[in-house]
């Protein structure tokens, strides 16, 4: 292969591996402070590309985005205060069903209101043909595009955890919940705001990417099994691990379609998860968390 | 300050407290003895919110408490530092010291808590060595000071201790039990658990014994020391042995 092309594929895998990162960061958020593998995680990738399409009818491209993503962050809170909130201790194969049950709903919902086509928001600049020179290598703006959302939703997310009072009480939280509630600290609400924080990010990554991957009433599903295979190959609860995993699994695949037919590109990441369920189960950067899960 | 009267709870379909009833007075330490199992560390979570009560009620600083949540329990002013420390391990000991503090933000007295934060460290000197090491890395002793140092923050009214001398060296629990009773002497009440039954009725105003779920005895700390029931059962002396001397 020769080197053109090969940076050419590992541009693609980056693109796709910005919103399996992003999807495998809202898992994370999500289980840290509950302990709740959220799988409707990619229904909140698809509810925010497809708001976004829509909302661009009528108002321009940025006001579209933050409303696509605002109405994400608004179903975050709705799913947690309808079907977790209320939940005194539940299982995690009670909760594993009712999100999975969550997110069917979201996308019969979203069958219904948009129909089965297929849409995209258009280029933020320039159009489909436009490029870049990078090396010899033609890019997307869409794909700076991408990347840069990518490192501005962790650097948010890093000054948020790490700098802010809210995200002091999250991390609080995650690492013993009963603790935080004996400090004051309202627990109940931090679990509703960790939904609409990874709803909120997952919308956002959902408009940025949608120009190049499109997007549809039923992309959630493999969406989620792609971020749960990142937030169990990044380590379980690691947001960091999660980037490095997302953009290795979105790389793998994009060099697989030169080995095998573009078919089997799913069937890459699937491969993984169950290479590390078998193999290594706390995930390439993680520790017990994720053994954890598997056993309980 | 605080009173229970005829509270039931349990974890699902085990019943561990059978109508417990006790108060605790402003200014008192009141300690709680009892053999392992007897439902201390639920009696205290009770209190807190933690586990819900079943039946009878919950009546703290003159307010129903029965129902509410941890986090309204805590902003009352009744704070729990929990059997086993539960620090938060991953984050630095100034950061688990501010966490303690948040009813204080709540509450609107963000001038207060460097005051109380320098009081903390005064009271353990060594947190204040400590600051930016992380929780999880302290040994045994220290976490249990970190632990009362993050209840304190909050300014309770009442702090409630769960076996805060449990796993530690003789003269750290020493340093624990004196530190109790100057938390006590600053005005603070206090309502301790402890195996150690000795060393907490030397400090207590006033006792009660459970067993298996009830309050068998009451008293004051002098009584209690004195029962010949309490001295065999929970202060471990041989009483055959003394009366074989003594003869
Ligand atoms: N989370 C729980 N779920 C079910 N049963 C529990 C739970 N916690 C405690 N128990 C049971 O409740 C009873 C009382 O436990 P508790 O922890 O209150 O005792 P304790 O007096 O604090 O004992 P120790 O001195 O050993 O700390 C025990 O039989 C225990 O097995
Ligand atoms: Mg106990």
């Amino acid at each position: 292969m020769q080197l053109e092309l090969v940076l050419q594929y590992l541009v693609a895998g980056l693109t796709y591996g910005t919103i399996y990162a992003v999807v495998g960061v809202g898992f994370n958020i999500i289980y840290n402070t509950t302990g709740i593998i959220n799988f409707a995680q990619g229904e909140f990738v698809m509810l925010g590309g497809m708001t976004a399409v829509t909302l661009h009818r009528f108002v321009p491209l940025p006001l579209a985005i933050a409303g696509a993503v605002a109405v994400t962050m608004a179903a975050g809170a709705l799913v947690e205060a309808t079907c977790i909130r209320w939940l005194e201790k539940p299982s995690v194969l009670r909760m594993i069903i009712i999100t999975i049950g969550v997110s069917i709903l979201i996308r019969e919902l979203a069958l219904v209101s948009w129909g089965e086509s297929v849409r995209a928001l258009p280029y933020f600049t320039g159009n489909e043909v436009s490029s870049l020179t990078l090396g010899g290598v033609h890019v997307s703006p869409q794909v700076l595009w991408s990347l840069a959302t990518c490192v501005l939703i962790v650097v948010f997310l890093w000054f948020f955890f790490q700098h802010t009072s809210l995200g002091r009480q999250m991390r609080a939280c995650a690492a013993n919940r009963d603790a935080a509630a004996l400090c004051g600290i309202a627990t109940k609400n931090l679990v509703t705001l960790s939904f609409v924080l990874s709803a909120g990010i997952g919308a956002l990554a959902g408009c940025v990417v949608s120009p190049i991957t499109y997007t549809a009433y039923n992309i959630g599903t493999g969406l989620a099994i792609k971020g749960f295979t990142v937030a169990i190959l990044g380590g379980l609860g690691s947001s960091m691990g999660a980037v490095g995993a997302g953009f290795l699994v979105g790389v793998l695949e994009a060099f697989s379609v030169s080995l095998m037919p573009a078919a089997y590109k799913d069937a890459i990441s699937v491969a993984v998860l169950l290479a590390i369920l078998f193999l290594r189960p706390s995930g390439l950067f993680g520790s017990g968390a994720a053994a954890r899960l598997k056993t309980a | 300050m605080l009173r229970l009267r005829n509270v039931d709870a349990g974890y699902g379909a085990l019943t561990v407290l059978r109508r417990v009833s006790l108060h605790v007075n402003p200014g008192e330490i009141v300690t709680i003895v009892g053999a392992n199992g007897a439902g201390k560390t639920t009696l205290l979570r009770t209190v807190a919110g933690l586990v819900r009560a079943r039946g009878g009620e919950l009546v703290f600083a003159g307010a129903a408490v029965t129902r509410l949540r941890t986090e309204r329990i805590v902003a009352l002013g009744c704070s729990l530092v929990p059997e086993g420390r539960q620090v938060f391990a991953p984050m630095e000991v100034r950061e688990n010291l501010l966490l303690g503090a948040h009813v204080q933000y709540a509450r609107g007295r963000k001038d207060e808590v460097a005051r109380d934060l320098e009081r903390v460290y005064g009271l353990f000197p060594v947190l204040a060595q400590r600051a930016r090491q992380l929780a999880g890395t302290l040994s045994g002793g220290e976490q249990q000071m970190l632990a009362i140092g993050r209840a304190l923050m909050a300014r309770p009214k009442l702090v409630m201790l769960d076996e805060p001398s449990m796993g530690l060296a003789p003269l750290v629990v020493k340093d624990i039990f004196g530190i109790v009773k100057r938390i006590s002497e600053e005005g603070t009440t206090v309502l301790l658990v402890e195996q150690n039954a000795r060393s907490a009725l030397q400090i207590a105003t006033r006792g009660y014994v459970l067993e298996t779920g009830r309050i068998v005895l009451q008293g004051t700390a002098e009584e209690l020391l004195s029962n010949r029931d309490v001295q065999r059962a929970y202060l471990g002396s041989d009483l055959d042995a003394e009366n074989r001397v003594a003869t």
